[in-house]
C-alpha cells in the first residue's frame, strides 16, 4: 500500500479531527492540596487562634519532621514501582542498634554493650539503615522476590531484632552524639525541621532535574522501556532502597534524639501513616507517578488536621479513631481538589 | 573487493535462545554490512524480535556471539555502550505513559546545563522541533498516554532516529502507520541511508521490503533460511522461503454480494463521535463492510464509538433491532458485538493471563455453569482458536505476554470471535500478522459472514478491504464514497486521499 501512497506529501494531510487535549493539569497537580491546606488553616484558626502562632506552627513542623523524612523515603521507593514496608522498623532499629552498642549497662540496669565509642553513633545509625536497604535490594532485585512480601517479612524480623536486643525495654542515657540533632535548635528553629526541609528540597531537585531522578519515574512507569532507554534499572532500584533505608534511619535518629530514648516500639505502626501521607500527596502505589513536593503537602495536611483536632480538645482515647478517619478524609479531600482518582 | 573484506557492521553467529521449552532461535545468525538496508522477514514467531533483543543487548543469547565492526559486543550490563552501537524501535511499545511526550523523546539523555541539572525548557523546545520534522502535531507537555497509537509510534521512531546512531533497527515500524506516515518514514530512511546509516528493517508488508531494502534475510522456525539481495528473490520465492511451502497467495476470491433482500441486521444512524466525525450506514446479513480512510479520517473514532469504547456525541446503533447503550462495552457485548480494537495492548489483552483466559474473557457464559468456570471447556475453546487462527504457542496455558507480536494479535481476534458475534468489528485486524496468517484470519472472516453475520473491517490495508462487499471511504470525518467490491487499488487509494479519479 505504501508504494501507491508515497506520492502524497505530508502537507496535504488534513488536521486530525480534534483528538488533541487541553495541556494536562500535571504540573498544577503538585499544588492540588494547597486549597485543602488553606481550608484546614482557616478552620484551625476558627477553632483556636493559637493555631497560627509561630510556636504552634513550629510545633507542627517538628512533630511531623521525622515521619516526613520516612514519607520522603517511601515516596522514592513508590515512584520506582516498589514498596518498602520495613522502613518503620528501620526507623526504630537503626538508632536501637547504635544505642545497644554504645550505652553503658552500668548506667542502664544491664541494657547495652558499651562496645563502641559514642562518637560513632551517627555513622552507625546511617550504616545500619543502608545495610537494611541493601539487604532488601538483594532479595528484591537480585533474587527477584516480591517487594511487598520481602519488606513485610523484614518489618517483622527487624522489629523482633529490636525487641531482642533491648529485651523489650527502652534504651536511655543516650550519648550526646545521638541526641544532638533531634534536640538542637539552629536559628531558633529545631534542627530536625531544617534537616527535613533541606532533604525535601534536595529531593525535589534530584527527582525533578537530574537524569538519575528521572530514571526513577521511568522505571516505575515501565521498567522494560527504561531498560531499553539505557537506564540500569536494577542498580537504580537497589540504590533507591539503600537511600530509603538510610533516610528512615536518620529519621529514627532524630526522634530518638528528641525523646532522648529508643523504645522497643519506636516506629511501630507508622508505615500506615507514611503510606497515607504519600498517597494523599498524589504518589501512585503503582509507580511512576507523584512528586516529592506533593508528598510533602500530604504529610503537612495530615499533621495540620491532627493539630487542629488536638487544639479542639479531642480526648486522647479517640486519637486512633481520628488518625484513621483523618487519613480517609484527607484522601477524599485530595481526590476532590486534585480531580483525579488516587491509585 | 575491499568492501567484502571489511568486518561487517554487525554480525551475529550461531545464536541460540530458548524460553523454557520454546526454541526461539536455533543456531541462527545475521550479517549486516555497513551502509545497507537489510530486511529481516519470517512468519509470526520465527524469532525476529528475539534476535532484535539480542542485537540490542536486552537479552543474552544462550549460545553464539554478537560483534560490532569485528569487536565483541559490550557486556549486557553496560547499557550506554550498547546504545552507542545501535538504536532501535522495538515492536513492543517503549513509551512511558505517565511521562510527558517531551521526556519520552529524551529519556535518559535529557539536555543538561550547569551542575548536571536538566534544562526542561530546552528539552521541550528540542522535543517540539523534533516532532515538527515528522509533522506530528502534539503538545509535548501532555502525558504520553494521551497519544493515539500512530502518534505513539512516531514518537518511538523519532526518538530512535535522532540518536545519531550508525545502525538502527526497526521492528515492524509500519504496522500501525497509515500510508502517508509510511511515506514519511521511508523518506527519512532514504535520507539517513544517504548519510551512510545502516538499517535492519522488519516488516510483514513484503512490498515495503522491495521498496527500500537492499538485502533480505529470511528466518523460519527459529532458523536462518537464506540471505540474498532483494533483486534476486522475487515475491513468490520470498514467501516460499518464509513458509517452507510452495503456496500461491493469489486467492482472488470473488463472491457475489449478499442478496438485496437479505435482512438488515446492523443500522448505524447519524453516529457522531466526540471528535466530530460522523457516519451513517446499514449492513445486511452476511455482508462484509469496509470502513477505510487515512490516519486522520476519523474511521477509528467511529469504530470506537460504535462499539462503546468511546461515548458518542450523538446518533444510535442498532443490532438486530436492539439499540446499543451509548458508550457501554458490556451492552455492546450483550447485543452480540465482537471487537478487535486498534490498541491491542491496552484494550485487547491481559498480558499475564493465558491464551485460554484471554480468548474466553468476554464469554464467561460459554465456559461455565452456575457461575463456576470449567477449565476443560475453556481449554477446549482455546484449542479450537489456536488451530483455526494458526496461533504459534505450545498450548492454551501460555501467558499472552510470552507470544510474539503477531500471535498476540491472533489472540485478540480469537477473543472477538469467541462470543459468536452478530456484528464483528475488526480494527486493523491484520496489523503485524504474517502474509500466510493474514489469509487464515481473513478466511475466518469469511466463515463469520457465511453464518449470516455482519463484519465491519476498519482499516486502510488494501488486502483487508479486498474481501469486503463494499468499502465506505472516510475523509476528514465524513463518509464520502461507497465503493462496491471490484475496485482498483488506485481508485480506492485516491478516494482515501480525498481525490475522485472518476470525476477529475
Ligand atoms: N519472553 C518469552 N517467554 C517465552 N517465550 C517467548 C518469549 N519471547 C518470545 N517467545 C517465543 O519465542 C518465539 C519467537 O518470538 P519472536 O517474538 O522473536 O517472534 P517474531 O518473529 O518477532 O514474530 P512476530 O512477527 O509475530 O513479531 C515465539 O514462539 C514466542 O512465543
Ligand atoms: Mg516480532
Amino acid at each position: 500500500m505504501s508504494d501507491t501512497l508515497s506520492s502524497t506529501t505530508a502537507a496535504e494531510a488534513p488536521p486530525p479531527p480534534a483528538t488533541r487535549r487541553i495541556p494536562a493539569l500535571a504540573r498544577l497537580r503538585d499544588l492540588a492540596l494547597v486549597p485543602a491546606i488553606v481550608t484546614v488553616a482557616i478552620v484551625g484558626y476558627i477553632v483556636s487562634p493559637v493555631f497560627l502562632r509561630t510556636d504552634n506552627i513550629i510545633n507542627v513542623l517538628q512533630s511531623m519532621s521525622e515521619i516526613a523524612i520516612v514519607v520522603l523515603a517511601e515516596t522514592l521507593v513508590l515512584i520506582t514501582g516498589k514498596m518498602d514496608l520495613s522502613l518503620e522498623s528501620t526507623f526504630g532499629l537503626a538508632p536501637g542498634i547504635a544505642a545497644w552498642l554504645i550505652v553503658d549497662p552500668a548506667v542502664t540496669h544491664g541494657l547495652g554493650l558499651h562496645a563502641v565509642p559514642g562518637a560513632l553513633a551517627i555513622p552507625l545509625v546511617l550504616l545500619t539503615g543502608a545495610l537494611i536497604g541493601a539487604f532488601n535490594g538483594l532479595l528484591i532485585v537480585r533474587f527477584g522476590l516480591n517487594g511487598f512480601i520481602v519488606t513485610l517479612g523484614m518489618l517483622i524480623v527487624l522489629r523482633g531484632l529490636l525487641t531482642g536486643i533491648s529485651g523489650g525495654k527502652t534504651f536511655f542515657a543516650l550519648p550526646e552524639s545521638m541526641t544532638y540533632l533531634g534536640s538542637a535548635s539552629w536559628l531558633a528553629v529545631p534542627a530536625s525541621i531544617w534537616i527535613s526541609l533541606i532533604l525535601f528540597a534536595v529531593a525535589v531537585v534530584v527527582l525533578g532535574y537530574t537524569r538519575a531522578g528521572r530514571s526513577l519515574y521511568a522505571i516505575g512507569g515501565n521498567a522494560d522501556a527504561a531498560r531499553a532507554a539505557g537506564v540500569r534499572t536494577d542498580r537504580v532500584v537497589w540504590l533507591t532502597l539503600i537511600i530509603a533505608g538510610t533516610l528512615a534511619a536518620l529519621a529514627g535518629l532524630l526522634i530518638s534524639g528528641r525523646l532522648a530514648s529508643v523504645t522497643a516500639a519506636q516506629g511501630d505502626g507508622a508505615i500506615f501513616q507514611v503510606f497515607a501521607a504519600a498517597v494523599i500527596g498524589g504518589v501512585s502505589l503503582n509507580g511512576g507517578k507523584g512528586t516529592v513536593f506533593g508528598a510533602f503537602t500530604g504529610v503537612l495536611l495530615l499533621f495540620l488536621i491532627i493539630n487542629v483536632l488536638t487544639l479542639a480538645g479531642v480526648p486522647a482515647q479517640w486519637t486512633n479513631f481520628l488518625n484513621g478517619a483523618v487519613i480517609l478524609v484527607a484522601l477524599v479531600v485530595s481526590r476532590v481538589t486534585g480531580g483525579k482518582a488516587q491509585t | 573487493m575491499t568492501y567484502e573484506e571489511q568486518p561487517p557492521l554487525v554480525e551475529a553467529v550461531d545464536i541460540g535462545k530458548r524460553f523454557g521449552s520454546t526454541v526461539a532461535l536455533d543456531r541462527a545468525g545475521i550479517t549486516v554490512r555497513a551502509g545497507e538496508t537489510h530486511a529481516l522477514v519470517g512468519r509470526n514467531g520465527a524469532g525476529k524480535s528475539t534476535l532484535v533483543d539480542i542485537l540490542t543487548g536486552l537479552q543474552a543469547p544462550d549460545t553464539g556471539r554478537v560483534s560490532f565492526g569485528g569487536r565483541a559486543a559490550p557486556p549486557l550490563g553496560d547499557r550506554d555502550a550498547w546504545r552507542r552501537q545501535v538504536a532501535c524501535v522495538y515492536q513492543k511499545s517503549t513509551i512511558i505513559g505517565a511521562l510527558t511526550v517531551a521526556e519520552n523523546l529524551f529519556l535518559n539523555r535529557h539536555d543538561r546545563g550547569a551542575g548536571g541539572l536538566i534544562r526542561w525548557r530546552a528539552l521541550r523546545r528540542s522535543a517540539r522541533e523534533l516532532l515538527a520534522t515528522w509533522s506530528v502535531d502534539v503538545d509535548v507537555d501532555q502525558p504520553a498516554s494521551a497519544l493515539t497509537v500512530e502518534q505513539r509510534q512516531f514518537v518511538e521512531i523519532a526518538r530512535a532516529l535522532s540518536f545519531g546512531a550508525r545502525f538502527i533497527i526497526l521492528d515492524e515500524p509500519t504496522a500501525q502507520l497509515d500510508g502517508t506516515g509510511i511515506a514519511r518514514l521511508f523518506d527519512r530512511i532514504r535520507a539517513l541511508r544517504a548519510q551512510g546509516v545502516t538499517f535492519l528493517f522488519i516488516s510483514h508488508h513484503l512490498q515495503e521490503i522491495y521498496e527500500i531494502c537492499d538485502v533480505v534475510t529470511v528466518f523460519r522456525d527459529a532458523r536462518h533460511i537464506v540471505t540474498a539481495p532483494v533483486a534476486e528473490l522475487d515475491r513468490a520465492a520470498l514467501v516460499a522461503a518464509m513458509t517452507g511451502e510452495d503456496v500461491s497467495l493469489a486467492g482472488d476470491t470473488y463472491r457475489p454480494p449478499p442478496p438485496a433482500d437479505a435482512a438488515v441486521r446492523v443500522v448505524v444512524r447519524d453516529l457522531v463521535t466526540a471528535s466530530g466525525a460522523g457516519a451513517s450506514f446499514e449492513a445486511r446479513a452476511g455482508e462484509v463492510v469496509g470502513l477505510a480512510g487515512g490516519g486522520s479520517s476519523g474511521k477509528f473514532e467511529v469504530a470506537e464509538a460504535l462499539v462503546g469504547l468511546a461515548k458518542p456525541a450523538g446518533g444510535k446503533v442498532t443490532v438486530d433491532g436492539r439499540t446499543l447503550r451509548r458508550g457501554s462495552v458490556p451492552d455492546a457485548l450483550a447485543a452480540g458485538v465482537g471487537l478487535v480494537p486498534q490498541d491491542r495492548h491496552r484494550q485487547g489483552l491481559v498480558p499475564l493471563l493465558s491464551i485460554a483466559e484471554n480468548v474466553t474473557m468476554t464469554v464467561p457464559g460459554r465456559i461455565g455453569r452456575h457461575g463456576l468456570i470449567s477449565p476443560a471447556r475453556r481449554d477446549a475453546i482455546a484449542h479450537g482458536f489456536i488451530t483455526d487462527l494458526a496461533i504459534k504457542a505450545s498450548g492454551p496455558h501460555v501467558p499472552v505476554s510470552d507470544l510474539s507480536g503477531g500471535n498476540q494479535q491472533k489472540v485478540v481476534m480469537g477473543r472477538a470471535l469467541a462470543g459468536d458475534p452478530k456484528l464483528l468489528v475488526l480494527v486493523t485486524p491484520t496489523a503485524g500478522v504474517d502474509v500466510r496468517s493474514k489469509q487464515t484470519l481473513l478466511g475466518v472472516v469469511e466463515q463469520v459472514r457465511e453464518r449470516g453475520n455482519v463484519v465491519l473491517i476498519v482499516s486502510d490495508e488494501l488486502d483487508d478491504l479486498r474481501i469486503c462487499d463494499r468499502v465506505l471511504v472516510m475523509v476528514q470525518g465524513r463518509i464520502v464514497r461507497e465503493m462496491p467490491a471490484g475496485w482498483r487499488d488506485n481508485d480506492l487509494v485516491a478516494a482515501m486521499e480525498g481525490v475522485d479519479l472518476d470525476h477529475v
